[in-house]
């Protein structure tokens, strides 16, 4: 069992590439709660290929945590970044794990949560432009 | 930069007692059981050291007995006194002993022994009166932590003697935190035992103490020769022991003065940061050495590691930075909530601390906590 952290992951968490408020996000995903310790809000944004698939254009995150829940957040949001919908939603926490280099065993539940907070924020996306879309009829 | 601020978890062996100790190690290194010379000069040395630790606590040497640390001194005084009568089955603490004495105690309570846990009030006493209700005829034993190693509590303890004296119950201290930082008069606290250890005093890991008052007999763990009055079979750790003699030795009484008023300095610096909450008490009733805070809306382990690069050595009761992921128990009995208890970190001086540490640490905690709250979804 290991209980340090893998330099990948210190590096991420001491300077995450995706840590910031999105103002104009098309939606957002929330997961979590304080009594754990954690919470983590993903934030996107989802424009149209040049196939028309959708495709998620930019990705930021906040998180409440320790260590490995912000470069867990920050390792989701590098691997989310371009890809379409589709394909973002086929990310696991071992996905999340594996650009982490590795997690400590007690810490596996933080890559939990980046995959849970991207899958909430799709969710949200696609009630909010089925909603939309209704509207509009 | 470097600064340790973790000197609750140990301290900085001083370099007079690893001169001491080596001494030990490399000449005087005989079994203090032995009957020749080497034998002979060991055991001076190590009694030499037992004179200084029952002085400094005003007993006698013969009541003081060497172990291998604070928690086989607390297995032995709590284990001990409960098996050597059962009769007496039920054992009074607090919510917020360390670790040593309250698995001790549930240990006992799997085994038929029943413990009360007394609560304490937000800054971390126990309520004398709820102590006084608590014991029964059947009350073989209470023990309380001295000075809490997280918050820096510092209970009544000459009261909570007074209280066992009178009603004829056996009073157990874990004093590993305040050892030369709180006076300490066991008999004048009418104390019947006491654990200390060395390593938090600059003295070496591995060496600690029971004072056991005469006529109180708890049952030993150990089975083997008859070291340590019988108390405490095995060979005695004569280089550990002198090293802790000399480290009670080195202790001056501006030590604490200089402490307290780096202590006060810290508090007073971070609780600048916006929503900051001071945990445990102030002034006189706090630990000279213990600072312990929560930063709102930001986690502790994060804040640690943010430390950690800059230099500086700290610790939290977060639950993240635990193994059984559950926040610190102590910070749950003082009422914080979950999140402020995560948010928490303890950070304790020494006598080698200086002001430019603590000047250097509160503007480096100040950005940390800053950036760390930028990327908090709960900042306000």
């Amino acid at each position: 069992m290991t209980t340090a952290y893998s330099k990948e992951v210190m590096k991420r968490f001491k300077k995450p590439k995706f840590a910031r408020e999105m103002k104009d996000a098309d939606a957002i995903g929330e997961v979590g709660n304080v009594n754990c310790g954690d919470i983590m809000e993903v934030f996107i944004k989802v424009s149209k290929n040049k196939k028309g698939e959708e495709f998620i254009k930019d990705i930021s995150f906040k998180t409440f945590g320790c260590v490995a829940a912000i470069a867990s957040s920050d390792a989701l949001c590098e691997l989310a970044k371009g890809k379409t919908i589709q394909e973002a939603l086929k990310i696991t926490r071992d996905d999340i794990v594996k650009k982490l280099k590795g997690l400590p065993n007690i810490k596996f539940h933080c890559s939990v949560l980046g995959e849970e907070a991207l899958q909430k924020a799709i969710e949200n996306y696609r009630k909010k432009t089925y909603v939309e879309s209704s509207v509009g009829k | 930069m470097k600064v340790y601020l973790d000197n609750g978890a140990t301290t900085q062996v001083a370099k007079e007692v690893a001169q001491a100790m080596q001494m030990m190690l490399t000449k005087k290194f005989g079994n203090s059981s032995s009957l020749h010379k080497f034998g002979v000069e060991a055991k001076e040395e190590m009694e030499k050291a037992r004179t200084i630790i029952a002085k400094k606590i005003n007993t006698e040497p013969s009541q003081i007995i060497f172990t291998s640390g604070g928690t086989e001194a607390d297995n032995l005084a709590i284990k001990g006194v409960a098996y050597q009568n059962k009769e007496k089955n039920h054992i009074i603490t607090s919510a917020i002993e360390h670790s040593a004495v309250l698995k001790t105690c549930e240990a006992l309570e799997k085994e038929g022994f029943k413990i009360t846990y007394l609560s304490v009030d937000e800054e971390g006493f126990i309520s004398l009166k709820r102590l006084e209700e608590a014991i029964t005829p059947k009350t073989g034993l209470v023990t309380i932590i001295h000075a809490n190693n997280e918050i820096g509590t510092i209970q009544d303890i000459r009261s909570i003697g007074k209280i066992c004296r009178e009603k004829n119950v056996i009073f157990h201290t874990d004093a590993v935190q305040s050892f030369t930082k709180v006076p300490i008069d066991v008999e004048k606290d009418n104390i019947d035992l006491m654990s200390l250890s060395a390593h938090k005093i600059h003295g070496p890991k591995g060496v600690g103490v029971l004072f056991i008052r005469r006529g109180v007999r708890p049952k030993p763990l150990l089975t083997g020769g008859s070291h340590e009055s019988k108390m405490r079979a095995g060979t005695e750790n004569t280089s550990g022991i002198v090293g802790f003699g000399k480290a009670v030795e080195l202790i001056k009484e501006k030590d604490v003065e200089k402490m307290e008023k780096l202590r006060d300095m810290l508090i007073k610096g971070l609780g600048k940061i916006p929503d900051t909450i001071i945990n445990g008490p102030r002034g006189d009733k706090r630990l000279a050495n213990n600072v312990n805070v929560s930063f709102k809306y930001v986690e502790g382990e994060s804040l640690l590691y943010h430390l950690d690069g800059k230099g500086i050595a700290v610790s939290t009761g977060s639950a993240c930075s635990s193994h059984s992921l559950s926040p610190s128990h102590v910070l749950i009995a003082i009422g914080l909530k979950p999140e402020i208890a995560h948010g928490s970190l303890r950070l304790t001086l020494s006598r080698y601390t200086t002001k430019e540490e603590i000047e250097y640490t509160i503007r480096t905690l100040k950005e940390v906590v800053e950036g760390l709250r930028k990327i908090s979804p709960l900042t306000k």
